[in-house]
């Protein structure tokens, strides 16, 4: 692994540093930085106007609080009702360092494991930030009625999520996220109520429009009457989530998609660290090659179910047939210490290692046994269904089998994207004044990130970094107006219907989706849960050359003057083949395994992730071209000691 | 399996529209009812027909984007969100009717899917508790009884599909506009606004052409989330003590 066969894919240029960081006590830096920052006078705010794109928990809770102060704002979402982002299928919880348990819970406490559990690959003063805006957020959504789970006294309870020592995760039973965005739609609605906020749902956001170097608004797509539309601004802020859906199956919403961030990149906004996927080990398998999406089970299934696949490949006998010494706990027997709790990608790869040996069971063979026979019948079938009872029913409702008499099957499936749009420590990208918030930005988790720590970064932004930073921005305006018949604005209208003319006018033979499948495929297979210099390699020209046929076969039915829901996913796909390229690039860049990234030429003697700080602690930051070129930001550690991990 | 549905084709909302009959062969069993729409919409594309348009997101049974009326009950047979319903549920040789919500305040957009932002205006009319970003105080400032917390947090699983309006006879969005009356009114927090909120939600309501609720108990049935009736009794209270205190 000496020398980098990426470089035939990319060019190198300048380190990128953020400019917008801020020095001092860590503990300061953020008041230090809002007390800097100027401030807008409330009778100009109306004079000031902001568009925020996607009404997740990032943007449901920006464009609140933004008209709230007084700013003019026009939020915009594909779906039928903001109430409707992704946001909503979150599960488990929201992390705040509230201290309630009074079990040593503290700022620095958050910070200092979301450091780690990020692998060092994201910055310091982000993340403390992060750690002490947690605390407002609680207080915020309890205000808004959140029902959070309480206990009998009435105050509010935890839990311990994701391998972490302290009980600092708040939760609304299974449907944190539902709770939490429902809480910010709320707001979001009195606002439009109020007249501050402009909403504009099925409307999909298809270029951004930059006047004089700057971000000034958005060429939108009416997705009822197909009516390109331009909207203008004094700034952008994108809030409009993660890439999972590159792959095809995940567990992202059906219509979660790159366009906005892409189109962006492609004028100038660097994508930073598009390889750092995050994979979740405890999904439902695929059942058929019908397969739409992929649900994901909690994983504090592990904590009681036990992990195994028959010694033998291709015994088709039922599970409960096989008898005990035919039956590999690949876990329990390969890291004695962890067993079945192993973190997230250790659990992924393993299950993976198993499938590729041939030992996998159910459809295509892609799935392992979690089995609960010893839990019942250690606790009881009573406890065991007061535990997961909800799990158990929502895979039986998926698979039609009864999991109380045969064991799950599960296969890890992708979860969360880590990178994104790079941004300063205002959240502005590169391009002056576009922002960009919640899981569209590359920072805060690094490489990897912990459990019930995204609501909690998406409402960070939203309510209490963007109001702020944002704002410090406006301050300079309002901006010149900028008219529909600027040469930009033109310019940019007609690249969206020169593109819709031509995804019309191919009529080939092959499906969007049969397309979108394919890239998926060639995703996971080689920039999934293991990567190989190789494999990556290959991986590149396989996405050039179906890239070449989407373009010359896909068949895209009906007019642009409709809604046509083929139209909208042949634009997402066309953008995934672009990202997917990249993202191949940036792991065959990255030489070093760390958090949601495994170079398999990277790793120690026992299969654990190998981290390379001396030539990998930085942020990949990608500028676009026909070839792309690598920007670093180097990453610096005054707080939290370098270290590795083990699980043994 | 082999199965064939009819599906209400409309091109836009000013078009009359149609039943039209497909074939599917070879359906799994172990395919979602949006997974069989999906293959269906594949044949369509490749015979130069056009797809059916239906809406849909998470798959996952929470986003409530999805919604479909099946053999004359929303959301099919089952008691669930139609993207959770599985072919497992139907006979090999079925016939299955497809149909959008049908409500006087959901017009169709295009084929089975509605236009459903009525429900969007009925939250701006008071859906809400007023609580600006950054005024808030500790959140252990108010305990909320767990019972109260627990019952707030049952009616506010609501999901905003529709379903209670599409099974309703009436058309109303009386289940609906309770839930969030149930939610926000058991929470100490929701209490400065209780009283505006059921008048202005029940005027907005009205306002959008949903029909009045006459108890029929239709909607809970239908009720992916099982919101329960007694919402609505819940709701029905709150609105007779802000009449009483003379609000209007």
């Amino acid at each position: 692994m000496t020398s980098n066969v990426s470089e035939q894919f990319h060019a190198t240029g300048a380190d990128i540093h953020d400019t917008r960081a801020p020095s001092g006590p860590i503990e300061r830096r953020w008041d230090d930085h809002k007390f800097n920052t100027l401030l807008v006078n409330p009778a100009n705010r109306r004079k000031l106007s902001v568009i925020v794109v996607g009404t997740g928990l990032a943007g449901a809770s920006a464009a609140a609080t933004l008209g709230e102060a007084g700013y003019k704002v026009k939020s915009f979402c594909y779906q039928d009702s903001p109430r409707r982002a992704h946001s909503i299928a979150a599960q488990g919880g929201i992390n705040a360092a509230k201290n309630y348990r009074n079990d040593g819970d503290s700022i620095y406490r958050l910070f200092y494991d979301t450091v780690k559990g990020g692998d060092f690959r994201a910055r310091e003063s982000n993340v403390y930030r992060l750690a002490q805006v947690s605390v407002n957020i609680i207080d915020q959504c309890v205000a808004q009625g959140v029902p959070f789970a309480r206990e009998y006294g009435g105050l509010l309870d935890n839990r311990s999520f994701g391998g972490v020592q302290v009980s600092r995760t708040f939760y609304a039973r299974g449907q944190t996220g539902q709770q939490l965005l429902i809480g910010a739609y709320q707001a979001l609605e009195r606002q439009i109520a109020a007249g501050t906020v402009e909403m504009n749902t099925r409307h999909e956001m298809l270029e951004l429009i930059m006047v004089d170097d700057k971000a000034r608004g958005v060429i939108v797509r009416d997705m009822v009457s197909g009516e390109i539309q331009t909207h203008t601004a004094d700034a952008v802020v994108l809030a409009t989530g993660g890439y999972g859906n590159v792959f095809f199956l995940s567990t992202n919403a059906m219509g979660c998609n790159v366009t906005a961030t892409w189109r962006a990149h492609r004028k100038g906004a660097y994508f930073a660290n598009p390889c750092y996927t995050q994979i979740h080990p405890t999904c439902i398998p695929v059942s058929g090659d019908y397969q739409s999406k992929l649900t994901l089970m909690s994983e504090s299934l592990r904590n009681d179910g036990r992990i195994w696949v028959p010694k033998v490949g291709g015994d088709d006998r039922l599970p409960s047939d096989i008898p005990e010494d035919e039956r590999d706990y690949y876990l329990e027997r390969i890291y004695p210490a962890f067993g079945n709790l192993v973190p997230r990608d250790i659990a992924s790869r393993a299950a993976k290692y198993q499938c590729d040996d041939g030992r996998g069971v159910g459809p295509g063979g892609l799935g392992v046994y979690l089995d609960f026979a010893d839990a019942i019948s250690r606790l009881g079938r009573a406890e065991v269904e007061a535990k997961y009872g909800n799990l158990f029913d929502m895979y039986a409702q998926i698979t039609g089998e009864n999991p109380y008499e045969q064991p799950m099957r599960i296969y890890p499936a992708v979860h969360y994207t880590m990178g994104g749009l790079w941004v300063d420590y205002d959240l502005q990208s590169n391009l002056t004044g576009l922002f960009v918030a919640g899981e569209a930005n590359f920072s805060e988790h690094g490489a990897n990130r912990l459990g019930a720590s995204a609501l909690m970064q998406g409402l960070a932004d939203g309510y209490f970094v963007l109001p702020y930073t944002l704002a410090n921005y406006l301050a300079d305006g309002p901006y010149e107006k900028v008219d529909d018949d600027h040469p930009e604005v033109v310019a940019a209208r007609q690249a969206v219907e020169d593109r819709i003319a031509k995804f019309l006018a191919i009529n080939g033979n092959r499906t969007v989706d049969s397309f979108h499948k394919e890239l998926g495929q060639i995703m996971w297979d080689y920039c999934g849960m293991e990567r190989t210099e190789e494999g990556l390699t290959k991986a590149i020209g396989l996405i050039r050359d179906l890239k070449d046929e989407f373009w010359s076969n896909v068949k895209v039915a009906g007019v642009n003057e409709e809604l046509n829901q083929t139209l909208e996913r042949a634009g997402r796909v066309a953008d995934f083949f672009e990202l997917g390229e990249l993202m191949c690039i940036d792991a065959l860049n990255r030489r070093e395994s760390c958090g949601g990234h495994f170079r398999a030429e990277s790793q120690t003697e026992d299969g654990e992730a190998l981290r390379n700080d001396d030539d990998f602690a930085y942020v990949s930051a990608w500028e676009f071209g026909d070839e792309p070129t690598l920007h670093k930001e180097p990453l610096d550690y005054e707080y939290v000691e370098m270290k590795s991990r083990s699980y043994k | 399996m082999n199965i064939t549905v009819r599906v209400w084709r409309q091109k836009n909302a000013d078009d009359k529209g149609k039943m039209v009959t497909y074939g599917l062969e070879d359906v799994s069993e172990h395919m979602s009812f949006l997974e069989m729409l999906d293959v269906l919409n594949e044949q369509l594309t490749l015979s130069d027909d056009d797809p059916i348009a239906f809406d849909h997101d998470c798959r996952e049974g929470i986003c409530g984007a999805c919604g479909v009326v099946i053999n004359g009950i929303a959301h099919g047979p089952e008691v669930t969100t139609t993207c959770q319903l599985h072919m497992r549920s139907f006979e090999d040789g079925a016939v299955i009717d497809i149909e959008p919500w049908r409500a006087g305040a959901f017009p169709v957009v295009k084929d089975l899917v509605v236009d459903r932002s009525a429900f969007d205006r009925v939250i701006q009319a008071g859906g809400y508790i007023s609580a600006p970003t950054g005024s808030a105080p500790d959140a252990h400032a108010v305990p909320v009884p767990k019972d109260d917390a627990d019952h707030a947090f049952d009616a506010a699983t609501c999901i905003g599909c529709g379903a209670c309006v599409a099974a309703c006879p009436n058309g109303s969005a009386m289940l609906f506009t309770a839930a969030k009356i149930t939610h926000l009114g058991l929470l100490p927090q929701g209490q400065p606004e209780r009283e505006s909120r059921v008048i202005g939600m029940i005027e907005q309501h009205d306002h959008e052409g949903f029909g009045g609720c006459t108890n029929i108990g239709e909607c809970t049935s239908a009720c992916p989330k099982g919101i329960p009736l007694d919402t609505i009794s819940q709701l029905n209270r709150d609105l007779l003590g802000a009449l009483a205190h003379g609000k209007s």
